[in-house]
């Protein structure tokens, strides 16, 4: 029924909206650049379903896009503020805290229709896949929250879409940098990056002492999260190369434990590195600050003082 | 064993030192890693072109713009300061560690996106934060508000990460479930999302120390520049 496949529709259509309007204010690096990410959205499906008829020139035409996409990213300017801060008090007063209501909206109708989405059905056939319903929930929550922040200000609802627009110029190619790292994180599973450093970890470490093997497999963890930006990356990599062979089978210790902490290790990664951009480049841009590390100079030492006291709670829960 | 594809890895990291385009040196260091492993042209560009639609759900956050600008435009942010001035005794650390707090239960109990930087960090929770400094006296200059902007960033990441894991349908859980099982283990997710408990409560006490700590040291600036002020009238 309410397929993914919609969503990333409707997704398509917005990126191609904002490609229009870069379009009509003859901004052409921008202009395209949103139209060649709305053509992962618009025919994501098809290049899918080519691929796996064999046939193999949508997904090669996707990847010249997506090369054109980095030259296009050196190119792009970026956007002024539409309103002065008069205008938006001046507003913030008149509308008082009517105005939190369309923004609680996003998470709580996400929320709300996680849970119920499920559970409904339509003539015998479930309104949505349950392997979707957290996608979908999101995106009807957006719409939803659009429309009633369109009626609490009273505004054009195309001046939501001319805004929305605007802030996503803001953001600019920096929106982009999480699908392109995981785009990234793909290539380097397909070309073997991940092998070759288990292989080099496996190399170094002396394998009898358990302990050894055990802080190899957490600064493992954390330099190989640090390079893929994602510590799911990095888990089966570690796990093949280290936690399997030499923790669980030589040493015995307690699958549960050292893979569930082995995981949050991977986390305190993830805190430190610029490659895990939607965590910690991202809200750089969307806070507007200077510093482009800035997230991570705020939250590195939480992440080696919790690596400090991860590896002490492996050593003691691990080997019981 | 081919060493050479770790030569993306090392494009990546030479390129985000070199502070070049993110979006350009990622892509850069697909095609360099793909070259050195021996791919041909036509393989590699299938290959990127795939992964990157595979990837595209990552993009999605893009939907909340037009209601988060619109508000914005009508004075969301204004209104949040606005807002948390008025409780003229919540101070930055509090506010930030209640918020941490929250942030981790509703995560352990699946609400992961509940919250988010474009969700909740930039509309709500970083206006309120630099109101919450300007309650407890502190000046807030460039620099000070850069910093409590960060830390409110900061401060979602580390609610959101050792929270998630706790939870039992998150994907992780499923992962290292999945990773085992084809291992020949078999665990029950329970086991393995209860041990992520002692790691999220020395996150929320670690992180918690340290709010605090930036809000000490955001007063001692302030009482220094304040200081020096005096001084400098003084003759």
């Amino acid at each position: 029924m309410l397929h993914l496949e919609y969503v990333y529709w409707l997704m398509g259509a917005w990126l191609a909206l904002c490609a229009l309007y870069n379009l009509r204010e003859r901004r052409w690096a921008m202009a395209a650049f949103w139209a060649v990410v709305g053509c992962a959205f618009l025919f994501g499906d098809a290049i899918k379903a080519a691929g796996a008829a064999h046939t193999r020139w949508p997904a090669q035409l996707m990847g010249l896009g997506v090369i054109a996409l980095g030259l296009l990213a050196v190119s792009g300017t970026m956007q002024m503020p539409s309103s002065t801060e008069g205008e938006r008090r001046d507003s913030a007063a008149r509308l008082g805290n009517r105005l939190f209501l369309p923004a609680l909206t996003i998470p709580f109708a996400t929320v709300a229709l996680v849970l119920a989405l499920p559970h409904l059905s339509w003539r015998g056939v479930a309104l949505v896949e349950a392997s979707q319903a957290t996608l979908v929930s999101l995106a009807l929550a957006c719409v939803i929250a659009a429309l009633v922040a369109v009626y609490t200000t009273r505004a054009p609802a195309t001046q939501a879409l001319a805004e929305g627009r605007r802030l996503l110029d803001t953001l600019g190619c920096v929106a982009l940098l999480p699908m392109v790292l995981a785009t990234l994180g793909g290539v380097f599973a397909a070309t073997g990056v991940g092998d070759a450093v288990a292989a080099i970890v496996g190399a170094v470490i002396p394998v009898d002492n358990r302990l050894a093997c055990l802080v190899a497999f957490a600064l493992g963890m954390v330099l190989f999260t640090m390079i893929m930006g994602n510590a799911f990356a990095a888990f089966p990599v570690m796990m093949a190369g280290i936690g399997l062979p030499l923790l669980v089978h030589r040493h015995g210790a307690a699958p549960a434990v050292l893979g569930s902490l082995g995981m949050l290790t991977g986390y305190c990664g993830t805190l430190l590195t610029p490659m895990a951009a939607n965590f910690n480049i991202v809200p750089t841009v969307l806070l507007e600050l200077r510093d482009q590390y800035a997230v991570i100079r705020a939250q590195w030492p939480t992440a080696l003082v919790l690596l400090v006291v991860n590896v002490i709670l492996m050593a003691m829960l691990v080997f019981r | 064993m081919n060493y050479w594809p770790l030569i993306g890895v090392a494009v990546v990291i030479a390129g985000f030192a070199l502070k070049r385009n993110p979006v350009l040196v990622v892509i850069a260091a697909g095609v360099a890693s793909g070259l050195a492993a021996g791919m041909g042209v036509g393989d590699l560009l299938a290959l990127i072109g795939d992964s990157f639609v595979s990837n595209r759900a990552l993009l999605l956050f893009v939907l909340t713009l037009p209601a988060i600008g619109l508000l914005e435009r009508y004075g969301l942010r204004e209104r949040a300061q606005a807002w948390i001035a008025s409780f003229r005794k919540l101070s930055l650390a509090r506010l930030l560690i209640a918020y941490l707090g929250a942030r981790q239960l509703l995560s352990m109990l699946g609400m992961i996106d509940l919250a988010g930087h474009a969700q909740t960090v930039r509309p709500l929770v970083a206006p309120m934060s630099e109101a919450a400094a300007q309650n407890d006296g502190i000046v807030l200059d460039d620099a000070a508000r850069e910093r409590v902007r960060a830390l409110a960033a900061a401060t979602d990441n580390v609610g959101r990460f050792f929270g998630e894991d706790v939870f039992l349908a998150f994907g992780a859980v499923l992962l290292i479930q999945g990773f085992y099982a084809r291992n020949g283990i078999q665990l029950d997710p329970l086991s393995i999302a209860l041990w992520a408990l002692p790691t999220a409560i020395a996150a929320f006490v670690i992180h918690a120390v340290r709010i605090w700590w930036v809000q000490r040291s955001l007063e001692r600036a302030h009482m220094k520049a304040s200081g020096s002020e005096v001084t400098d009238a003084a003759p």
